[in-house]
């Protein structure tokens, strides 16, 4: 069991910009709930874990063919800044 | 015009789709007696973010159309029906109560609402939620709080409480939740109306603003076990668009309802009940119990021990995907935006401005939940704990047909109560979110009201598919309870 | 003296030429107006859902098998979480620990010898959208923007990952041939490296040879041709021998091809490394390929190249011309084997198909598809150099009519006036008169210069116009000279 929770590394992978205040109080909130949460390491036996859907669907596909793709204009309606037809956005900093 | 008794806003959908055949009323009319009466408790109860008035109209108006040149699509055509605002409806701002959302409009339906559309129900808006739904109260809401129509100093329950609180007052006939942890049931239990989770996989989840994709299901909130019934296959089936979509044969949910219960044998889960139990909610629990028993069922013992750690589970598991799910929520696409000199700048401070506490707090755990060193004792950990939950429960259903307990352990609780004690709020899930985890359908019937007049749930829950047995008990319980006390909330003109 | 062993993995990403793509419905298309194939799910819009396409399951099954892979029987999508601002969730549906295919190989012929390349595994994932950085107004830094077109997010990417079984850049050059061609053969992928329908990258690192502990490894971006490939390993390669051999580590990092200077840079390397918490896709179910299935996909596959160059040696064509016929356009593959079919003998088919045919194509600029020369043909023209109706370079003409379209090899042999005049009769006067005329020849070949012959032979070609055979006209002068 983790004792210390790096919530400043937490944020980051979470992209979430939080004061080191609002920072200290999820961390200790974080850590009472993830006390509760670890009472699933009681379980007793090592059941087969198969992907979590009850009715153990499997193979569940489209064909290869072509919809209508969504008008345009009505998608970059939502968007919060476009050029010409693009989505806009600043620079990246980091490079994937 | 009407010779209904009592107001239009008040009918069953059952009830109403009569009146709407026979002539007694339109469309038009429930519209209007349901908008009406929205203007009149709106202030008080805030179930409502958006009230589509232009849309809903035309709906009704092609409703009254279609009905009188004897083109019938069935029992939801003409009625008013509210969706909670998780749902995306072309054109009609969707905003999961959640400021990062703000503004949206979706470009398209979710697939209930289609289903809806062409059943002919008459769309009245988009209810109130715990953003994202995340929450048991409705109180974490961006756009302010909803209120329980049996007292507006008590929250609806959550996070379907828009829904619940609009179908017990009457400012719609029947609604759609979601259901993640209890989010459809828990309302409707602390609300005074019927709640339902369908079995996972058979209402579709496309075009569902997701919160955790492995429990999230859509079901109906209504003031009779009849109506969630005509609700559900309205909504329900296989969908090509959702890839966990059941493409199975479906029950009919309607086929026992008037079967009664005699030689059903009805498993009491022992885990649920004891301490953190109001002792009018376990009093209830055992009067129906004789009820049934009384009526001919065989009431059973049964523990599933397991349930104790459901819930820690159900906080590992809800907010790792969760964590993933809002992560398209960065401000580059649709939503609110905050500058930033860098995409990573933009996103960071676009998300910690637009999400609230609950949801950052949950995205925070998610993300821990799942990261590198401790996926396996977590995550990986509570995925096993699901796997014996439902080993346990289907091995319980060798030995009875369904399983109940009270919907909560507590009936509506004062808003503000629990806001400042996560813990304590979920809690109040502990009784339904082990169905999620097992993807099981439950549904929640109200059966009486305490001394303070606040209504109490009792939940029947069915083996995945078994709607039908489960229908069956919970019309038996809505038989025996003869719930019929209605919230007295004075009206005011809004 | 240290002798280093490099040690070479090459990752491949392949672009599916499916009409949909791999999770929606929308169109797969390049070139488009940007956001003009979009919908829900490829654009990450709240409450879409991904149903995966049926077709590409089958082609990446495909691209397993013919690659000697195993398919697994069960196996699973994930999500790798990371936020890009081209990645419209967030993150990518991918695969994590259960790949659909796992544990092939691929045979690479480079110089005469074949070495084997094992393949860890194939997996199936979604394609990212595009960026494009452009500057906005005069200055560098603050003025740039990133540019975002979807249009590629969510097309079908199948990624191959080789063991690190590659030695020289000259093998991971002609790995990464082997595998275009192959997954272009398959029909699966127009696998074009310009287009960046397939794309490259290789992971580097060398060790003292013998040594069996791997060196740190390199990552290499950015190769756009299979020259810029195989430059950029082979830099790489250098600069990490030249490290090492000063005294230095090698840094784990990635590097970024830089093909005008022709060197490698260090790329800005991220904080810490990625944790993409990966977990099971829930919004997806299991793919069960079972035996019915795998056998199905298997029967649809074409003839491979390795079974075809078998093949071509079996017929009798050596090794390295079986390689060039294999590798050769369908159409040029199936005059050969009509040509075979029509009684030519196949190393002779084979030789004016990859030699002459091939020339006449570039010099043209024509494309094989347009080549109007059939089977027969070549068999016919094959069978007339064989019994002397046209001398081997007048057959080099008589091809260009064919190909010209001035009708088959007979007729063009007559109308250009190429038949040689193979009548002995005919000849007797020719050679006579050559033989007369040119004393000082005959008694310069019969005082031991063989080579004298051949000016004869020349002589008799200039009074017959070139036309007559000159493998007959050599025989005669010999037979007349013995005497």
């Amino acid at each position: 069991m983790p004792v210390e929770i790096d919530i400043a590394h937490v944020a980051r992978l979470a992209r979430l910009d939080l004061s080191e205040e609002e920072l200290e109080g999820y961390k200790s909130q974080l850590g009472a709930i993830l006390d509760h949460a670890a009472k699933v390491q009681s379980l007793q036996g090592d059941p087969e874990v198969e992907a979590s859907h009850p009715l153990r669907f499997e193979n569940a596909y489209r064909p290869d063919e072509t919809r209508p793709s969504l008008d345009r204009d009505e998608v970059l309606a939502q968007a919060p800044e476009t050029r010409d037809g693009y989505f806009v956005a600043p620079p990246a900093m980091e490079l994937e | 015009m009407s010779e209904l008794p009592g107001d239009l806003h008040d009918l069953t959908i059952v009830a109403a789709g009569a009146a709407l055949r026979s002539g007694e009323t339109t469309a038009v009319e429930l519209l209007d007696a349901v908008l009406d009466r929205a203007h009149r408790t709106e202030a008080q109860l805030h179930a409502y973010l958006t009230l589509d008035r232009v849309g809903a109209r035309e709906a009704a108006e092609t409703a009254d159309v279609e009905l009188a040149a004897g083109s019938d699509r069935g029992p939801l055509h003409g009625i008013p029906i509210a969706l909670k605002d998780n749902m995306c409806t072309r054109g009609v701002e969707t905003t999961a109560a959640s400021q990062i959302l703000a503004g949206y409009v979706p470009p398209y339906d979710a697939t209930v609402v289609t289903r809806l559309r062409r059943a002919g129900a008459v769309l009245v808006g988009k209810t109130n939620l715990d953003e994202f739904a995340m929450g048991s109260s409705t109180e974490n809401s961006a756009y302010g709080p909803s209120f329980n129509p049996w007292d507006i100093s008590r929250v609806p329950g959550g996070s379907s409480g828009g829904s619940a609180a609009a179908v017990a007052v009457g400012s719609a006939l029947g609604a759609l939740g979601s259901d993640t942890g209890g989010s459809i049931r828990q309302p409707a239990s602390l609300s005074g109306v019927v709640g339902l989770k369908p079995t996972y996989g058979t209402v579709s989840r496309y075009g569902l603003i997701a919160f955790a994709s492995s429990l999230d299901q859509i079901g109906p909130l209504s003031r009779s076990i009849a109506d969630a019934a005509l609700t559900l296959e309205a909504i329900w089936g296989h969908d090509p668009l959702d890839a966990t979509s059941y493409a199975g044969v479906y029950p009919d949910p309607t086929a026992d309802l008037d079967e009664g219960v005699q030689g059903l044998r009805i498993g009491v889960v022992s885990e649920f009940a004891g301490e953190g139990y109001e002792p009018a909610v376990e009093e209830k629990m055992a009067a129906i119990l004789d009820d049934l028993s009384g009526s001919g069922a065989e009431i059973v013992e049964v523990s599933l021990p397991t349930v104790d750690i459901a819930l820690s589970a159900y906080y590992l598991v809800a907010p790792a995907e969760a964590s993933s799910n809002l992560a398209r929520f960065d401000g580059i696409r649709y939503g609110l935006r905050l500058e930033g000199a860098t995409t990573e700048e933009l996103m960071a401070r676009t998300r910690a401005e637009g999400f609230g506490p609950e949801v950052t707090r949950r995205i925070l755990l998610g993300t821990y939940a799942l990261s590198a060193g401790y996926y396996d004792a977590f995550y990986g950990q509570a995925q096993r704990v699901r796997a014996a939950l439902r080993d346990e429960f289907e091995a319980a259903y060798q030995k009875v047909d369904v399983l109940v307990s009270p919907t909560s352990p507590t009936v509506a609780f004062p808003a503000g109560e629990k806001v400042d004690d996560p813990l304590s709020m979920y809690l109040t899930d502990i009784c339904t979110n082990p169905l999620n985890l097992v993807g099981h359908p439950g549904i929640s019937v109200p059966v009486g009201v305490d001394d303070q007049k606040l209504p109490i749930g009792f939940q029947v829950m069915a083996p995945a598919l078994g709607e039908r047995v489960m229908f069956r008990v919970a019309a038996e319980v809505e038989r025996l309870a003869e719930f019929s006390a209605r919230p007295l909330l004075e009206e005011v003109a809004g | 003296m240290t002798s280093w062993e490099p040690v070479i993995g090459i990752e491949v990403h392949v672009e599916l030429s499916t009409r949909s793509k791999m999770f929606c419905g929308c169109a797969v298309s390049f070139g488009d107006e940007p956001n003009t194939h979009v919908c829900p799910v490829c654009l990450g819009l709240p409450g879409a859902l991904p149903v995966p396409n049926r077709q590409a399951i089958e082609w990446i099954m495909a691209i397993g098998l013919a690659l000697n892979c195993e398919v697994t029987e069960r196996s699973v999508f994930h999500r790798k979480n990371y936020f890009y601002a081209d990645l419209p969730k967030n993150y990518q549906i991918s695969q994590f620990d259960i790949p659909v295919c796992h544990d092939g190989y691929l045979d690479v012929v480079v110089g005469g010898e074949t070495r084997r390349v094992g393949i860890e595994r194939a997996h199936m994932e979604e394609d990212t959208g595009k960026s494009t950085h452009v500057g906005v107004g005069g200055r560098i830094h603050a003025a740039e923007a990133t540019l975002l077109d979807f249009n590629r997010s969510g097309v079908p990417l199948v990624e191959i990952v080789s063991n690190p079984d590659i030695r020289s850049a000259a093998q991971a050059r002609a790995y990464a041939q082997e595998l275009r061609t192959l997954v272009a053969e398959l029909g699966v992928s127009d696998a074009r490296l310009e287009e960046g329908s397939i794309r490259f990258d290789a992971n580097v690192s060398v060790r003292p040879q013998g040594e069996t502990e791997y060196g740190t490894k390199v990552e290499i971006k950015n190769m756009n041709s299979f020259r810029s490939l195989e430059r950029a390993v082979a830099h790489e390669i250098e600069r990490q021998v030249a490290v090492l051999e000063a005294g230095g580590e090698i840094v784990q990092e990635t590097r970024h091809w830089d093909e005008e200077a022709g060197v490698t840079h260090s790329m800005r390397t991220k904080e810490g490394s990625s944790d993409y918490r990966y977990f099971t896709e829930p919004d997806l179910v299991p793919m069960h390929m079972d035996d019915e299935w795998v056998g199905a996909v298997r029967a649809t596959l074409p003839e491979l190249p390795a079974a075809r160059r078998s093949r071509y040696v079996e017929m009798g064509l050596d090794p390295d011309q079986a390689g060039v016929m294999s590798d050769a356009h369908a159409g040029v593959r199936a005059i050969f084997a009509d040509a075979v079919a029509a009684g030519s003998p196949p190393r002779a088919a084979a030789n004016w198909l990859t030699g002459e045919v091939t020339g006449w194509l570039r010099r043209t600029e024509t494309d094989p598809e347009d080549l109007s020369l059939s089977g027969a043909h070549l068999a016919e023209l094959v069978a007339m150099v064989d019994d002397g109706t046209v001398s081997a370079s007048a057959a080099k003409e008589v091809l260009e009519g064919v190909l010209g379209g001035e009708g088959p090899p007979r007729r063009v042999a007559a109308d250009r006036d190429l038949i040689q005049i193979s009548d002995t009769a005919e000849l007797e006067s020719a050679v006579e008169t050559a033989l007369q005329e040119h004393p000082e020849a005959v008694a310069n070949f019969q005082a031991g210069e063989k080579k004298a012959i051949g000016f004869l032979v020349g002589q008799v070609m200039r009074a017959t116009q070139g036309k007559a055979d000159p493998k007959l006209v050599n025989d005669l002068l010999t037979e007349k000279l013995s005497h």
